[in-house]
């Protein structure tokens, strides 16, 4: 949805005020972060293959279905809300987001790669070798999308709705990055699906 | 209320800072996999240098042109840009952390080190010009 739009859009009426109570990041979901790193430097230390396996499964089906069920089922609703509600559940939604998915995206990775040094597959002359670099190459596509594109745009939603009067020009501005990357986002999640299922077949 | 939102809006910084960032995570990141592709086994090295200096190149570039940029919200990127920076020390350390416990050889450390220093910097440079480019500029 253009800016010019969403000014036409019956539904805004007047811009909003700030949504009260908007938090970047929610410090009391940082212990809990805290200790799922902890957990993960332990497991990789220990290089136990159950404690890998626990945060790389985990992890990673979360990431996974989190992404999918985000892009394929939340957005396609909340772009069918008027923008106050629309603005109403990004704020509670997204700073959520900010903690929920880098720390599942570090479990991840950081677990697959030493899983992967621990089952041999990193090896040239692993037959699963060929896989794993499918999906470093999909885990690098992903990683560029939501670092350099997506995770700003949460980060720069959130600022504006704590103005006075926030812009909803400039929100929908901001979460139209979400909808040109979705499609992108939802082939490379089926992508990993496709890889990690037969590289533990 | 439209023309005021134009407004601020035609205040935003144009300068393509945020996309040459991420043109340097790009290239980290094409680096990265080269480099995971190839460790433990014997690998040349001269292509990640290149990526690896190709993507500071970019990141010089996209510092010099936020450092030029006339009217800007530098409390608010530097609010932004801290916070992340130590964010993502954290997240660095955490991969410094794999390769240094996986005994990864000195060259090929050395490297991935520089790579995640680029990358550590990058992404709060991304993170705090997105929003501070939306924010009022300071007086």
């Amino acid at each position: 949805m253009t800016a010019a739009e969403l000014q036409g859009d019956p539904r805004v009426g007047h811009a909003p005020g700030a949504v009260r109570g908007v938090e970047i990041v929610p410090l009391r979901g940082l212990p809990i972060v805290g200790i799922v790193l902890v957990a993960l430097i332990v497991a990789i230390y220990g290089n136990w293959l159950w404690a890998l396996d626990f945060f790389h499964v985990v992890g990673g089906g979360l990431w996974t279905a989190i992404d999918l069920f985000v892009g394929l089922v939340i957005g396609p609703i909340l772009g069918r809300l008027s923008i106050p509600a629309r603005m109403e559940f990004s704020a509670r939604f997204m700073p959520k987001m900010v903690l929920i998915m880098p720390t599942l995206v570090t479990m991840t990775l950081g677990s697959g790669f030493q899983l992967a040094r621990h089952l041999g597959n990193l090896s040239a002359g692993s037959p699963n070798h060929g896989w794993l670099v499918a999906s470093f190459i999909v885990v690098g596509v992903m990683a560029v999308i939501a670092l350099g594109v997506l995770e700003p745009a949460n980060i720069a939603v959130l600022f504006e709705m704590r103005r006075p009067h926030p812009r909803p020009a400039v929100i929908a501005k901001l979460m139209q990055r979400f909808i040109y990357t979705a499609g992108v986002t939802g082939v490379m999640q089926i992508a990993t699906l496709v890889i990690m299922t037969r590289l533990a077949s | 209320m439209a023309s005021s939102v134009d407004a601020e809006r035609s205040r935003e910084p144009t300068a393509p800072v945020g996309a040459i960032a991420v043109g340097a995570l790009c290239l980290i990141v094409v680096g990265g996999i080269y480099l995971a592709a190839h460790i433990p086994g014997p690998v040349s090295l001269l292509p990640a240098y290149i990526l690896l200096v190709a993507a500071f190149a970019l990141f010089a570039s996209a510092v010099g042109l936020l450092w030029r940029l006339p009217d800007f919200a530098w409390p608010r990127f530097f609010q932004v840009g801290r916070w992340a920076l130590l964010a993502y020390l954290i997240s660095a350390g955490m991969l410094e952390y794999v390769f240094v416990l996986d005994r990864v050889p000195k060259p090929e450390l050395v490297l991935l080190t520089l790579m995640l220093v680029v990358y550590a910097t990058d992404i709060p440079l991304i993170l705090a010009f997105t929003v501070a480019r939306l924010q009022t500029p300071s007086p």
